[in-house]
């Protein structure tokens, strides 16, 4: 927190209300940046945590994530201008994941859009955008605030966050649905009174909630949930964990697969929504948006490349690959933007940026590899093949209620 | 059912109506007030007294405009023509600023005397070079239209056609501030004073501050081609508009005065037409704004409709106006020391030095108006005794600095200001305090509240480099049509700007045409 006497320029990073539980589990004490906080990149090894995500329950601390409250009469018009779907179709306790885009129709950034109640909105965000969303309110009668260091928040994922979650006292947890929010009354055990708000939304692409809280509250919940958990052997993870369960969902990252259009410096490089494959957030018939009249018209043209799943020849993960038209690798046709050994599809999976024609799927294209055999370099040619996202869609995910497994 | 609605009748809406009527267009024009003009009206201030109450003299408009539209057929008549400018002070005999007789200024100094026709000629060898850019839709960069291309072209060879010499001073001097323009060739404080009030009048800029000489650029390339050189109708500046608005009739449009737009509509990202305050909507193929760009985008459309980073350029276009007008009932026809009684039909500058403007200038920057302002004075009167009771006289004068923005805020400030103007009025016109039967001043704020224009600025924007050409008013409504489908504007706040020119207006139905044909 910053005060008088803490002031920014002596704390450059900002330590979230659980860091000091991060620190003491950290074993390889790795931190990271994110969004002005540190966190933690690995607490063990990444392969332990990957799996804990996979087959059991954990925890990851999600408050960096930039939350901003959007609130006033005008809340639901202004956020219909600046975002590309249509929220009047977002009920009260509903949560939509929604881009918006610059007047080019590229993306500037992505983000979740939790309804809260009357007129009251809260977006969360990787990345601070107050700029925009406050040009965007001109003519608008809508109060827009950033909260972030208000509320403290952990994401729970994994098959058996609903067990924990029900263990930690939250009733009637399993009936929320996913994009669902709900009020739970704080867990008696914790001595603290008021509510504590969870919403079944995730970034791993399993069954999985997160848990929006007073930063006061921080650590009693953080230690309740271990508590809660430790039959359903649950565990703190770090951010590499979570970046290959994303990939595997087919989730984006920003500055990774794309660069929002308010950041890029080389023209050429901001991504569409058309081009990233996030068509299916725009609508165009609930009216005018920030982008949508170039988006109509990109809409109207042939697409020149496409964001899509890559699923690779070979067990050696395609970072930073080149993409060739054919093994000669003559032609270049894109590149990888992530990539990963899915340890639970057992296949190679990346997501790629690919230009026009080769991005259909089922075609087939070539990546460059390069692989470090004990400091010897060695370069592959391994077939890729166009794929449809996610690669990974568990049933559970879904699950009302969801198993105890 | 029209197929186009101007909102708004200053003198370029008229002209853009005109011109649509006369393609066969069925053009219906909704002014505000209850004639139409705009900020080009003449209207009584105090019983018995007429003045142009904003624009006071015409000198801008292209004569081929008022032929096309037969303003002289229909009863614009000039009461005096190609008026002198005379540069007063205080403590100084006055100087006439006259490039074919100076022998006054040979006087003071020979050498400024014959570097002053030069300035004159050459000045008006790059204004006459610019003056088509003018007449024409900015074009694009980076696209692929023949339109565009063609402008490029055009221009680059105009100024190519300027010959070595002419076409290496116009780029040196594009950007410069008026200052060093003048100190480079002149001596006498007072003509340079003179020289650098008409690159100053109308915009927030001192003598020092980059890129003044563009507006004086600006200014003398629309004087290239003047119908009128400097000039007062006969009936004041309204007459203009009321020859316009019978050229409208002519042509077959209808206009409607007392009918305030409040907003304009849009169905499926498209302009259906208006409503009016009195909740009557009137439904148009094309609705064409003479409105300021701030009104036009945020009031009359909402942003609602636009993209933000488009909103962003329009909230962030600078119009706030630095002008203010001063309107004097003089009871007896004022004199002013050693103006010869010729030079009264013309107007009088009062700007002794570029430093005395430039001080002038200090105060608007900190949101004060002028502890010594300058003013163009004008007794139309002289010329057009029909302005004012036998034997009386109206007093009209351009008064800068006046910021629309007054830290102390004009409420309090407007007596304050007035009383200044008239003091150092005073000083060149000794007793003319005592003549005064009525006064009224107008500052920005009061320009805004009576013309509807955003900010007060006569220019309905800023004219410099950054809000010029071919990004006037914003990028991305820079060629008349904007980002809403059906919607056009036609006002000062686009190319080429304001004074009464009406080749915002003329531009924008040539556009229009082209577009919907």
């Amino acid at each position: 927190m910053l005060t008088e006497s803490q002031p920014h320029y002596r704390q450059p990073l900002l330590k979230t209300p659980f860091h000091e539980r991060a620190r003491a589990l950290s074993q390889v004490d790795s931190f990271v940046a994110w969004a002005g906080y540190t966190t933690v990149d690995v607490f063990t090894f990444v392969e332990q945590e990957y799996f804990a995500i996979r087959n059991a329950a954990t925890l990851y601390d999600l408050t960096p994530m930039v939350k901003y409250r959007i609130a006033g009469p005008d809340a639901l018009r202004y956020l219909n201008r600046l975002m590309t779907r249509d929220l009047g179709k977002l009920r009260p306790k509903r949560v939509a994941y929604s881009i918006w885009c610059d007047d080019e129709g590229h993306l500037i950034d992505d983000g979740t859009v939790f309804h809260l109640g009357d007129s009251d909105y809260r977006l969360c965000t990787g990345e601070r955008q107050l700029d925009w969303l406050l040009a965007s309110a001109v003519g608008f009668d809508v109060q827009i605030a950033e909260v972030t260091s208000d509320i403290a928040a952990l994401a729970l994922q994994g098959p058996t966050s609903c067990a924990v979650l029900k263990n930690f006292g939250l009733d009637g947890v399993e009936q929320l649905k996913p994009f669902e929010l709900g009020y739970f009354g704080m867990p008696a055990i914790l001595g603290a009174t008021g509510e504590l708000m969870v919403s079944r939304t995730g970034f791993t692409g399993d069954l999985g909630y997160e848990l929006w809280m007073h930063p006061e509250d921080a650590e009693a919940i953080w230690d309740g949930l271990m508590q809660a958990g430790r039959d359903c052997t649950i565990r703190p993870i770090g951010s590499r964990a979570l970046n290959m369960a994303r990939i595997e969902a087919g989730f984006l990252m920003p500055n990774v697969d794309f660069v929002s259009s308010e950041r890029t410096l080389h023209v050429g490089t901001e991504r569409s929504p058309i081009e990233l494959g996030l068509g299916w957030l725009v609508d165009f018939r609930k009216g005018h948006f920030t982008g949508r009249r170039a988006l109509l018209a990109e809409q109207a043209r042939a697409p020149s490349r496409r964001l899509v799943g890559l699923d690779i020849d070979g067990d050696k993960p395609a970072h930073n690959a080149l993409l060739y038209a054919d093994r000669s690798g003559r032609r270049a046709v894109g590149s990888v933007t992530s990539a990963t050994w899915s340890p639970t599809c057992k296949r190679n999976i990346a997501l790629a940026m690919v230009d026009a024609p080769h991005f259909g799927t089922g075609g087939s294209i070539w990546a460059e590899i390069y692989l470090n055999r004990e400091l010897v370099w060695q370069r592959r040619m391994a077939r890729a093949r166009v794929v449809e996202r996610p690669f990974f869609a568990p049933e559970r995910r879904r699950a009302t209620p969801p198993a105890d497994f | 059912m029209y197929d186009c609605i101007i909102v708004g009748g200053g003198h370029n809406g008229l002209v853009c109506a005109a011109y649509l009527a006369r393609a066969r267009r069925s053009v219906l024009v909704l002014e505000a007030a209850d004639q139409v003009g705009g900020a080009a009206v003449t209207r009584e201030f105090a019983p018995g007294f007429k003045v142009s109450a904003c624009a006071h003299l015409l000198h801008l408009m292209p004569g081929s405009l008022m032929r096309e539209l037969g303003l002289d057929a229909r009863g614009l008549r000039m009461a005096a023509a190609h008026l002198p400018s005379t540069a007063i002070a205080a403590d100084q005999a006055p100087l006439a600023l006259d490039p074919s007789d100076c022998s006054g200024l040979a006087a003071r100094c020979a050498a400024d005397a014959a570097a002053y026709p030069r300035y004159r000629q050459r000045l008006q060898r790059l204004g006459a070079a610019l003056q088509p850019v003018l007449e024409a839709t900015p074009p694009r960069l980076g696209t692929a239209s023949w339109q565009d291309r063609w402008s490029w072209l055009r221009l680059g060879w105009r100024i190519r056609r300027l010959g070595r010499r002419d076409m290496r001073e116009l780029l040196r001097i594009g950007g410069m501030c008026v200052q060093d323009l003048l100190d480079e060739q002149f001596d006498t404080p007072l003509l340079k004073g003179a020289l650098g009030f008409d690159a100053v009048l109308g915009a927030n800029l001192g003598p020092r501050s980059p890129g003044s000489v563009l507006p004086l650029l600006y200014r003398t390339a629309a004087e290239a081609r003047s119908g009128s050189a400097l000039a007062q109708p006969a009936g004041g500046i309204g007459a203009v508009s009321q020859a316009l608005a019978a050229a409208v009739f002519a042509a077959g449009g209808q206009i409607r005065t007392g009918a305030l737009v409040e907003r304009i509509l849009v169905n499926e990202d498209r302009v259906a037409g208006v409503v009016l305050a009195s909740g009557e909507r009137i439904a148009a193929r094309q609705v064409i704004s003479n409105a300021d760009p701030k009104t036009t985008f945020l009031k009359l459309l909402g942003s609602e409709h636009l993209d933000t980073g488009f909103v962003r350029r329009v909230t962030g276009l600078r119009a706030g106006g630095v002008t203010a007008k001063l309107h004097l009932a003089l009871g007896r026809l004022p004199q002013f020391t050693g103006v010869a009684p010729q030079a009264l039909l013309g107007r009088l500058l009062l700007a002794p030095s570029l430093a005395y403007i430039e001080r002038a200038f200090n105060h608007a920057k900190y949101g004060e108006f002028s502890a010594q302002p300058i003013i163009e004075v004008t007794v139309p009167s002289v010329s057009d005794p029909g302005l004012a009771p036998a034997g009386k006289h109206v007093l009209s004068a351009l008064v800068q600095y006046a910021p629309y923005q007054l830290l102390a805020g004009w409420q309090h400030e407007r007596v304050r200001f007035t009383q200044l103007i008239i003091d150092t009025l005073e000083q060149c016109a000794p007793g003319l305090r005592a003549g005064i039967e009525a006064a009224e001043l107008l500052t920005p704020m009061d320009i805004e509240r009576e013309f509807r224009i955003n900010g007060g600025h006569w220019h309905h924007a800023e004219l410099a480099l950054d809000q010029f050409f071919m990004v006037r008013p914003v990028p991305g409504a820079a060629q008349y049509h904007t980002p809403m489908s059906g919607l056009y504007l036609c006002g000062a706040g686009c190319h080429p700007g304001g004074g009464v020119m009406g080749l915002a207006g003329r531009n924008a139905a040539r556009q229009l045409l082209r577009e919907a044909a």
